[in-house]
C-alpha cells in the first residue's frame, strides 16, 4: 500500500536526476571518476595523496591531448587513427634529432613529418574524400615504414631526451606537474577553438550537416585539410611530451595509447557520428581511463583479466552515458 | 559476358591486375614457380581469412575492429585443446572452435544492438576482452595440433586425370581456402539472410520498412564474420602448430583487402571474391620487394601507398559518377 503511495513521488525525481545529468553530461563522467577514485582509496587505503595526483595528471595528459585528436576529428563525423604513430615519429625523431641540432630545432624538425601526415590524411578525406577511417590507417601504415626506414639511417646516432622535455614531462614543482603548464594553456585553447571561432563552429556543422554546409558556402575540403594538419600537429606533441615522461624513445612509443585516446573521446561524450561533444568531457574520459589503469594494476589479477575488464568497463561507461543522454 | 564484366568490373579488374603481378613476378624472378606459389598461399591464409571475416560485416554497413583478437582466442583455445590430445579428438575440437567463432561474433552484433553504442566503439571494447581473454586461456605460445590438421596445409592438391604440371600450382592450402569459405559463403549469399545483410548495409531503414529484421541480420554479419574468424585462428593453429596468445597484424590488412577488394566502408555493395583477391595481391606486391631486394621496411610504405592510392583512385571514381 505504501509502497504504491510512494511511487508517484519518486518516478519524477528519478527522471528530474536524469534531465539533470542529460543536460549536465558532464556531471555524471565527473561522478565517474570520483567513484573509481574511492574505489582505489578502500582497496588500497592511503594511496590517494598529492604524489599520486600528480603523477595520475603526468599519465593522463598525453592521453587526453591525443584524445583532443580524436575529438576534433570525430566532431566532423571523422576519426584519426594515426595519432599513435604520429606520435612515436616526432618522438623517435627528436631524440635521435637532438644530438646534432639545438633542441628547439630539433623539436621543429620533429613536428614537419607530423604536420605532412596530417596534410596528407586532411587531402586525402577533404579532396579525395576516402574514409578517414582508411585515410588514417593507410597513413599510419605508412608513417610506420617510413620511421624503420629512418631508424636505420640513424642506427649509430643513439638518443637522447632534451632537459626541457624531461622537464616538461616528468618535473613537478610545488607537487604540480610541469606538464600542466603547456596542457592548460592547450586545452584551453582547444575549447576556445572549438566554442569561439568560427573554425569550432564549421567543425561541428560539418558534422551535423556536411550537405547543409557545403551549401551554405564553406569550402568542406579547407575546413577538413586545416583540421587533421592541426590533429597532426597536437599528435607530435603529444609524443614529444610522452618521450619525456617515458624517457625511452621506442618504435612503438605511443603506439599503445592509439585505442585509449578513441575511447576516452568517446566516454567524454563525443559522438563518433559528429556534431555532438567537446573537449572538457574528452578531458575527464582521459583521467578516467588513467585511474582505471591504477585499479586494474592495484588489483593485482592477471594481464588477461584485466585487459577484459578494461574493454568491459569501456563499453559499459559508453553504453550507461548514450542511454543517459539521449533517453530524455 | 560482358554485362558480367561490367557488372563485377572491379573484381574482374583485381583478377587481371593479379595475373599481371604474376607475369612481372615471373620476368624479376625467372624461377618463379609452383613451390613459390604455394608459400604464397600459404603465407595469404590468415590474411584472406581475416578479410573474410571483415567482409560481411561491412557489407552490412558495420566493422569490426576485433577480428585480429578473435583470431587469437580461436587459435589459442584450439592449440589448448588439441595440446596433447588425441588425433581422432581433433575432429571434434574443429566444429567446437567455430562455434566459438560465431559465438564471439554474435556477442559483438549483440553488444552493438543492444547497447546502441557506435560498432567501431563496441569493437573497439571487445578487442581488449577477446585479446585478455586469449591470454587467460594461454598466457605464453604454446599448445599443439593435431598432424593430420597441419597435413591439410602442406603440398598441392592431386586431382585424378589432370596432368601434374596443372595440379602443382593447386596448392591444398587454396584449395582449402576456396572450399570453405565457399561452403559458407554461397548458401549464406543466395538465401534471404544474404539479401537482408546486403539491405540493411546499403540502407538499413528502408530494409526495415520492408520487413527485415534489422538487429536480427546485423548479429547474423558479426556472427559470420566471427565464423570465418574462427577458420582464421584454426589456420594459424594448423601452420604454425601453436597457439599465441598475441593478436598479429592481421586487422588493418583485413580492412585494407576489404576496402581494396571493392567493398566500400558504409555497407550494401562488393563481395567476398573482391577481398580475396585483394589479399593475394598484397602479399604478391609484397614478396615482389622482396625479389626486388627493396628493404622490407620500405616496402610497408609502398604497400601503405598503394592502399592510399588506390582508396584514393576508387573515390574519385564514385564521386565522377555520383555526379554525371
Amino acid at each position: 500500500m505504501s509502497d504504491t503511495a510512494r511511487t508517484p513521488e519518486t518516478l519524477p525525481f528519478g527522471r528530474r536526476v536524469r534531465r539533470f545529468m542529460a543536460d549536465r553530461p558532464l556531471i555524471p563522467l565527473i561522478i565517474l571518476l570520483i567513484g573509481l577514485v574511492v574505489v582505489l582509496e578502500i582497496l588500497r587505503p592511503g594511496i590517494v595523496n598529492e604524489r599520486w595526483v600528480a603523477n595520475t595528471i603526468k599519465f593522463a595528459i598525453p592521453l587526453a591531448i591525443l584524445a583532443g585528436c580524436q575529438t576534433m576529428t570525430m566532431l566532423t563525423g571523422g576519426i584519426d587513427l594515426s595519432v599513435g604513430v604520429i606520435a612515436t615519429m616526432s618522438a623517435f625523431i627528436m631524440a635521435t634529432q637532438v644530438g646534432t641540432h639545438d633542441p628547439a630545432i630539433a623539436i621543429l624538425i620533429s613536428l614537419v613529418p607530423a604536420a605532412l601526415i596530417g596534410l596528407a590524411n586532411g587531402i586525402g578525406v577533404g579532396i579525395f574524400r576516402v574514409h578517414p577511417l582508411i585515410m588514417t590507417l593507410g597513413m599510419s601504415l605508412i608513417g610506420t615504414g617510413v620511421l624503420q626506414v629512418y631508424q636505420r639511417t640513424v642506427i649509430a646516432t643513439g638518443s637522447s631526451i632534451p632537459d626541457i622535455l624531461a622537464w616538461l614531462g616528468t618535473g613537478r614543482t610545488y607537487g604540480v606537474p610541469n606538464a600542466l603548464a603547456l596542457f592548460v594553456p592547450l586545452a584551453l585553447l582547444i575549447i576556445f577553438i572549438l566554442r569561439r571561432t568560427g573554425f569550432g563552429r564549421l567543425l561541428y556543422a560539418v558534422g551535423d550537416n556536411e550537405k547543409a554546409t557545403r551549401i551554405a558556402g564553406v569550402h568542406y575540403w579547407k575546413v577538413i585539410v586545416a583540421l587533421y594538419v592541426l590533429s597532426g600537429l597536437l599528435a607530435g606533441v603529444a609524443g614529444l611530451l610522452y618521450v619525456g615522461l617515458i624517457k625511452a624513445p621506442s618504435l612503438s612509443l605511443a603506439v599503445p595509447l592509439l585505442l585509449p585516446s578513441v575511447a576516452a573521446a568517446v566516454i567524454g561524450g563525443t559522438s563518433i557520428f559528429g556534431g555532438r561533444g567537446g573537449y572538457t568531457g574528452t578531458i575527464i574520459g582521459a583521467l578516467i581511463l588513467t585511474v582505471l589503469a591504477t585499479l586494474l594494476t592495484i588489483l593485482q589479477m592477471p594481464e588477461g583479466s584485466r585487459r577484459i575488464l578494461f574493454g568491459l568497463i569501456i563499453l559499459a561507461v559508453t553504453a550507461a552515458y548514450i542511454r543517459i543522454t539521449e533517453d530524455s | 559476358m560482358s554485362r558480367f564484366i561490367r557488372r563485377n568490373g572491379w573484381v574482374f579488374g583485381l583478377f587481371v591486375l593479379f595475373g599481371l603481378l604474376l607475369v612481372f613476378t615471373r620476368a624479376i624472378q625467372p624461377d618463379y614457380g609452383s613451390a613459390a606459389f604455394i608459400s604464397l598461399t600459404l603465407a595469404v591464409l590468415p590474411f584472406a581469412f581475416a578479410a573474410a571475416a571483415q567482409t560481411p560485416v561491412v557489407i552490412a554497413g558495420g566493422i569490426d575492429l576485433s577480428i585480429a583478437s578473435m583470431m587469437a582466442l580461436t587459435s589459442v583455445t584450439a592449440a589448448t585443446l588439441m595440446d596433447g590430445a588425441s588425433e581422432e579428438f581433433a575432429i571434434l575440437v574443429v566444429p567446437m572452435v567455430l562455434l566459438l567463432g560465431v559465438l564471439l561474433g554474435a556477442i559483438n552484433g549483440a553488444l552493438i544492438v543492444i547497447t546502441r553504442v557506435p560498432d567501431i566503439v563496441v569493437t573497439l571494447a571487445m578487442l581488449f576482452v577477446w585479446e585478455g581473454a586469449a591470454l587467460l586461456v594461454l598466457n605464453a605460445p604454446g599448445g599443439g595440433a593435431a598432424d593430420w590438421l597441419k597435413a591439410l596445409l602442406v603440398g598441392t592438391f592431386a586431382v585424378p586425370g589432370v596432368p601434374t604440371a596443372i595440379t602443382d600450382w593447386i596448392p591444398t592450402a587454396l584449395v582449402l581456402l576456396v572450399v570453405c569459405l565457399a561452403v559458407v559463403w554461397i548458401p549464406v549469399v543466395r538465401s534471404r539472410l544474404g539479401l537482408s545483410i546486403y539491405a540493411i548495409g546499403s540502407d538499413s531503414l528502408a530494409a526495415f520498412r520492408s520487413g527485415v529484421s534489422v538487429s536480427r541480420t546485423r548479429i547474423a554479419a558479426y556472427a559470420l564474420g566471427g565464423l570465418f574468424a574462427a577458420m582464421g585462428g584454426l589456420v594459424l593453429t594448423m601452420s604454425t602448430g601453436i597457439g599465441a596468445p598475441i593478436p598479429g597484424p592481421y586487422l588493418l590488412a583485413s580492412v585494407a583487402a576489404v576496402v581494396l577488394g571493392g567493398v566500400t566502408l558504409g555497407g550494401g555493395q562488393g563481395g567476398l571474391v573482391g577481398p580475396i583477391v585483394a589479399v593475394f595481391i598484397l602479399r604478391l606486391v609484397r614478396s615482389d620487394l622482396t625479389f626486388l631486394s627493396v628493404d622490407p621496411n620500405a616496402a610497408t610504405i609502398v604497400e601503405g601507398t598503394i592502399m592510399v592510392i588506390v582508396v584514393m583512385l576508387g573515390a574519385l571514381v564514385a564521386l565522377r559518377s555520383r555526379s554525371t
